[in-house]
């Protein structure tokens, strides 16, 4: 008998009080009373922004604000203050969003190795949405993010949230929006770690900065 | 399963006895538990919908539990429509020889880690390195435990039984043997010993061609898989290896996508007391070539090793729904004076209590003597965001110990005699007297003490409060656990965890 249907039989066996006739599984969905709020609180579409902006900045993301036009300025601000030399750029970020910026613009290609990856000092994307109660934001491996390795390995995270489009109050409804097929990448703040005496320590893998952009679309 | 053991572990009376002197570690213990344990009632209470969550998240994993099989049956042909393969594992034997032919077939000798407790479970890192094949652990608590040629002591945070000075000396002197040597003149501000272990660490992660995962949580109906974590070190061996191994206990099936919104509030808020961990990674399977991300070779490997048998225990059952948050472990008075190690298994706290003695059966020393590693002061079950019963799962085991009865091991019932002259035994009857030589009263008078717990927290009514009287909370107990533990279990020689 293979493994397989050893455990499956074991499992039936050990579920052998519960009736034959018990198809409740075909109607789960309808049947589940989840009984729980899909969202927290009654917020206007500018209070749920203002929320995830409060929150990322809680789990220590810098938080910037800025209208579209002035995405391109903010950026090259960003990675001068930075002293950011090179940056990498996923394959469908708008091109102006750089328009102005100085760094040398790094493509992830399909050769590139991790140490070559290392070696970027910072990385820009778009998001698939971003969590306001909760103050995430979600990768899904667009092209306006890249592969989920872009967004790992370089020390610096740029990420840009449109606003208020890509902004959801709470997780159910970032869950029904994201589509399971594709990578995903939820992110709350920068790596940390509280494993030394629990004093809490940003970065210890993945970026160390992660800086949010919020940017208007109007 | 392979002999019964979780291998790795120590014999418990060893164990406990170093806990016992270890002051440091008491110290060390009660901060980081009370720590979190403050910070996650805060962050529960930012969720006015906390007890339809639980509610919900108890009838989510019950559900899946009463149909397993279908959902099993399930999740593996959505994990092949995506393009991974499936494996079943019948105990921790089987499933390491799987892991290590799969990691053979590579031709590769070295393996990164992310953080997981079934492979702890299974031995995995010895049968690799049996095999010639070194498994790094990437979670900094758990390189910290490795290099320190330790065992971890808490589900989420398993070197929370050292502080920075022994983490520093451990880096300092360990970290040459294992790759990149800790940086000259390392001091012990957490800062820069996570620095070292991101330095160390990174030129594993960078050259790694396999990865070994568990995961938090299955999808049957998409065939999703979810890390969560919070470092990043999940991430890096989730993305950058050529071919990842996940190895996964089969009670972590959720059946729906849309079920996922239901753990992913309560899992971070009740583990790091966080609104949401730093970092969740979800895959289904391996993308195709023009979007390829992440490994190109996708490997699931479902393990039993005794969860069949605990779903076969209709009240030990609820058991198999713990998400690993490890909030009864912060809030438990036995727990916060003994340590995890004490417990003698990979599980340790009031969930180690109830699901170790369920998974290796409770023939040996040390399983037996589990159900008592508590004062059924019931926090436990106040905190649990899937709301198991462990105190009721606790007297059902001790009446098991005692009592005897039908049981199922390795998929076959049995009749398990009662444990005459058993050293657990003889310590419960010290402690109950009367009562506990009525296991059933003293049952009856936990349940109602379940049910009405709200309103009588610190004592059980009728028959039990002969039993309760001696174990009132958040009084220390007359007897520390640790004392009567070493008082009973402490001259023994092995505790081994060997089955019928
Ligand atoms: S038993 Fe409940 S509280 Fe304990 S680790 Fe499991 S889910 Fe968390």
């Amino acid at each position: 008998m293979s493994s397989r249907d050893r455990i499956l039989g074991r499992v039936r066996r050990a579920l052998a009080d519960v009736p034959d006739g018990d198809t409740s599984y075909k109607a789960y969905e309808a049947s589940m009373d989840r009984g729980y709020a899909r969202e927290h609180g009654d917020r206007t579409t500018e209070q749920t922004v203002d929320l995830l902006a409060e929150n990322l900045a809680d789990y220590r993301a810098i938080v910037h604000r800025c209208a579209a036009a002035d995405l391109p300025e903010l950026l090259t601000r960003l990675f001068a203050s930075r002293g950011s030399r090179s940056v990498l750029v996923p394959p469908g970020l708008p091109p102006h969003w750089l328009a102005a910026a100085d760094p040398v613009r790094i493509h992830d290609r399909a050769a590139s190795t991790p140490h070559e990856l290392d070696r970027v000092d910072s990385v820009i994307t778009g998001c698939a949405l971003a969590v306001a109660e909760t103050g995430t934001i979600v990768l899904d491996g667009s092209p306006d993010q890249g592969r989920r390795r872009i967004t790992l390995v370089p020390d610096h995270h740029i990420c840009v949230v449109r606003v208020p489009d890509q902004v959801v109050s709470s997780v159910p409804v970032a869950l029904e929006r994201l589509d399971p097929a594709r990578p995903l990448t939820w992110i709350s703040g920068p790596s940390a770690t509280s494993d030394i005496e629990l004093d809490r320590v940003e970065g210890v893998h993945g970026p160390r900065t992660l800086e949010v952009v919020l940017m208007s679309e109007e | 399963m392979s002999g019964g053991t979780f291998v790795g572990m120590p014999a418990f009376p060893e164990a406990a006895h170093e806990a016992v002197g270890n002051t440091t570690l008491r110290a060390n213990l009660r901060h980081a538990t009370h720590t979190i344990r403050d910070k996650r009632a805060r962050a529960v209470a930012e969720l006015d919908d906390w007890a339809e969550l639980r509610a919900a998240g108890r009838r989510v994993k019950d559900h899946t539990l009463r149909h397993l099989d279908r959902y099993l049956v399930q999740l593996e042909e959505s994990v092949v429509r995506a393009g991974g393969t499936v494996h079943w594992a019948a105990d921790a034997d089987e499933a390491n020889r799987i892991v290590t032919d799969l990691v053979k077939a590579t031709g590769e000798s070295e393996v990164v880690k992310v953080k997981s407790m079934a492979t702890q479970e299974i031995g995995l890192n010895e049968a690799l390195e049996a095999e010639g094949i070194h498994a790094y652990e990437t979670d900094l608590a758990e390189l910290i435990v490795q290099l320190g040629r330790d065992r971890p002591s808490h589900i989420l945070v398993p070197a929370i039984h050292r502080n920075r000075g022994e983490i520093r000396d451990i880096f300092a002197k360990e970290m040459a043997g294992w790759g990149r040597p800790a940086p000259e003149g390392l001091t012990d501000t957490p800062a820069e010993l996570a620095e070292a272990a991101r330095l160390h660490l990174r030129e594993k992660f960078l050259r790694a061609k396999v990865g070994i995962s568990g995961a938090n949580f299955m999808v049957a109906e998409t065939g999703t898989l979810v890390v969560v974590e919070s470092e990043g070190n999940g991430r890096m061996c989730l993305t950058l290896p050529e071919t990842l191994i996940s190895v996964v206990g089969i009670e972590k099936l959720v059946p729906t996508w849309r079920d996922l919104e239901v753990f992913l509030q309560t899992l971070p808020r009740s583990s790091t007391a966080e609104r949401m961990n730093p970092y969740t990674s979800m895959w289904t399977g391996t993308t195709d070539s023009d979007t390829a991300d992440g490994p190109s070779t996708f490997h699931l490997v479902l393990l039993d090793n005794g969860r069949t048998d605990t779903l076969a225990d209709e009240v030990g059952r609820q058991a198999l729904r713990c998400i690993r948050c490890s909030a009864c472990l912060n809030v438990c008075p036995v727990y916060e004076r003994a340590g995890g190690h004490a417990y003698g298994s990979v599980y340790p706290g009031p969930i180690g209590a109830i699901l170790s003695p369920q998974l290796r059966g409770t023939q040996s020393e040390i399983d037996a003597s589990l159900p008592y590693a508590s004062s059924l002061c019931g926090a436990c079950y106040e905190v649990c965001p899937v709301a198991i019963d462990i105190p009721e799962v606790l007297v059902h085991l001790r009446e098991r110990v005692v009592q005897g009865g039908e049981a199922t091991r390795h998929g076959t019932k049995v009749m398990l005699k009662p444990a005459k002259g058993h050293a657990a035994e003889r310590a419960a009857m010290r402690a109950a007297g009367l009562v506990f030589a009525r296991p059933g009263a003293l049952r009856a008078g936990q349940r109602l003490a379940s049910r009405t717990r709200r309103l009588h927290p610190r004592t059980l009514p009728g028959p039990g409060r002969a039993w309760s009287a001696t174990r009132e909370l958040p009084k220390v107990p007359a007897e520390p656990f640790r004392d009567w533990w070493q008082r009973t279990q402490g001259a023994r020689s092995k505790g081994k965890g060997n089955d019928a």
